[in-house]
């Protein structure tokens, strides 16, 4: 159960003046179970490599591969793929328009044409997983706060069960207890479930705890693509590029340089915190 | 996929006919189309093509994105012709079973359809070349004088570029939420009627909620910036005629005059 994406390139508005190259040859290979972070500034070309993943755009040069089959032959069926690479799009919540929550959860099951009561138990298990309870299920989704309808949203795209999901700046507009239930409860799905995961986000820091590879896409090309601690290597390259990384790093990174023999290849506050009690107790 | 879709909209370049100001422009728009139909003859169509041609080329849009407002009044342009050509009493050339072909309706058919593709793609050189703020603001200040008639003139105008600066704004939404249901599985193309139309509520409904939320939040902004109309309302780019406006004036008069008198006199 693999991606592969063969030299892709996509050109916005071919042939006119406001012709702009949004990927240029982009080569990856996305395995089964993986915890992907896509990291780029506004722009960079992330929004739209993901919807290459389930055919949504098809690219004006390359090939992209599901499974060994090129996803764009004649015979491939689209709609399956599209249940088996799950998108969830940036700002999800403004997709809703059923009139109670459960028949908004249930609309991506019953495309797949699955019978009614599969359609229902498999709505009502993506609302729990991502933790909304039963008391939300008949009211309108227009009724809910902001964090709330964006799980729901999210649970759409559950409930067709795919084997990858991808989510576009999940945690965009949340405040810092929405986003931290959000990744914790993506996190906790895929512990639960095994699929892939992929995180679309402008910041290292949302998803350095989580992940187990880090893209960082720059104009439409791959700049690094490595496990998190690798990449932070590259702090100053990516502060080139408008990106960051995690404030561990820079304090790890002062530490070393006032004197202190730490390990800088670090993600996580917690792997900091021991790390400095070592070498200072040391 | 909607991204593709312009609506005889601006090209962005810079040329001698982008930085004149709209009003001469519209004038202009408004003067060709007279002249279009002062003209009754070779000579003056001649004329009138050549003069268009000079502004495209001026105006450094390509070919391609003038002919493509064509391709929506071909229909149109089919029956004028048709209906020229057979139903123009006259001297028969040609008859068909029922129908006669006269000289004079091949001439009327002919003209016909030269005038129709010369007013599209006249009307196109001005919004291919003026930004649609631009345009309301030369309308605004063309049409002020009717303001002491008690037309609300920039309110009208104001309304105009709202909704003009909101086709784009609304395509994209709807091509994202588009993406959006088909990523769930929602299927827009297949079916028949009935089934294709009530495909369109997981679209629609995002699409007017946004709508609304979009209207509210501007009108938001508007109230915070203290708007309240256009009295008293200075701009920031006021409308003011350079040398070059004088100049395209002139070359417009001029051009006026040929036509009237190639078109007419010279019979």
């Amino acid at each position: 159960m693999s991606i592969i994406l063969d030299h892709v390139n996509y050109v916005y508005e071919a042939g006119t003046a406001m012709e702009f190259a949004a990927l240029k040859d982009v080569s990856l290979t996305i395995n089964e179970g993986e915890f992907i972070g896509l990291i780029g500034h506004t722009g960079s070309g992330k929004s739209t490599l993901v919807q290459h993943l389930n055919g949504l755009l098809v690219p004006t040069g390359g090939n992209i591969y599901y499974n060994g089959k090129d996803i764009h032959d004649k015979e491939y069926n689209k709609k399956e793929l599209r249940s088996r690479v799950g998108l969830v799009f940036q700002y999800p919540e403004h997709q809703l328009f059923e009139i109670d929550v459960f028949s908004d959860v249930c609309f991506g099951p019953k495309n797949l044409g699955l019978d009614r009561k599969e359609v229902e138990l498999r709505a009502y298990a993506a609302l729990k997983q991502v933790g909304i309870e039963d008391e939300y299920f008949y009211q309108s989704p227009f009724d809910l706060s902001g964090g709330q309808k964006r799980r729901v949203a999210i649970a759409g795209v559950l409930a067709m069960k795919p084997d990858v999901l991808v989510l576009d700046e999940p945690t965009a507009g949340l405040d810092p207890k929405g986003r931290d239930e959000i990744l914790d409860q993506i996190a906790g799905l895929r512990e639960e479930t095994g699929m892939t995961v992929i995180l679309v986000s402008h910041s290292m820091e949302d998803v350095a705890r989580y992940v187990g590879r880090i893209i960082v896409m720059n104009r439409g090309q791959v700049m690094f693509d490595d496990v998190p601690r690798a990449v932070f290597r590259h702090y100053r390259e990516l502060e080139e590029v408008g990106l960051a990384a995690p404030q561990v790093t820079y304090i790890m990174q002062a530490l070393r340089k006032s004197g202190l023999d730490v390990d800088t290849d670090l993600t996580t506050i917690e792997e900091a915190r021991e790390e400095i009690l070592r070498a200072v107790g040391k | 996929m909607l991204r593709d879709i312009t609506l005889g909209q601006y090209y962005q370049t810079d040329s001698v006919i982008h930085r004149l100001d709209p009003r001469v422009k519209l004038t202009a728009t408004v003067c060709y189309i007279i002249s279009l139909f002062i003209v009754d003859n070779i000579a003056g169509y001649l004329i009138a093509g050549l003069f268009l041609a000079m502004i495209i080329r001026l105006s450094k849009v390509p070919l391609k994105f003038m002919v493509r407002g064509m391709k929506s009044i071909l229909f149109l342009l089919v029956i004028a012709v048709v209906f020229n050509l057979f139903l123009t009493p006259g001297e028969v050339v040609l008859t068909f079973w029922k129908l006669k072909i006269t000289r004079e309706g091949i001439r009327l058919a002919c003209f016909m359809a030269i005038r129709l593709v010369f007013l599209i793609i006249g009307s196109s050189v001005m919004t291919l070349t003026t930004t649609p703020n631009n345009l309301t603001d030369g309308m605004e200040k063309l049409l002020g004088p009717l303001r002491h008639l008690k037309v609300p003139v920039h309110e009208i105008s104001m309304m105009m570029s709202i909704a003009l600066r909101f086709i784009p704004i609304l395509l994209e939404e709807t091509d994202k939420i588009m993406k959006a249901q088909i990523a769930r599985g929602a299927d827009f193309e297949s079916g028949n009627l009935l089934k294709k139309a009530k495909s369109l509520v997981p679209l629609l409904v995002p699409l007017f909620i946004s709508a609304f939320r979009r209207a509210n939040d501007l009108a938001m902004a508007m109230e915070a910036r203290c708007y309240r109309g256009g009295e008293h309302r200075t701009k920031m780019k006021p409308l003011i005629y350079q040398k070059r406006d004088r100049m395209a004036y002139g070359v417009l008069a001029l051009y006026l005059a040929v036509c009237v008198a190639v078109g007419r006199i010279l019979l």
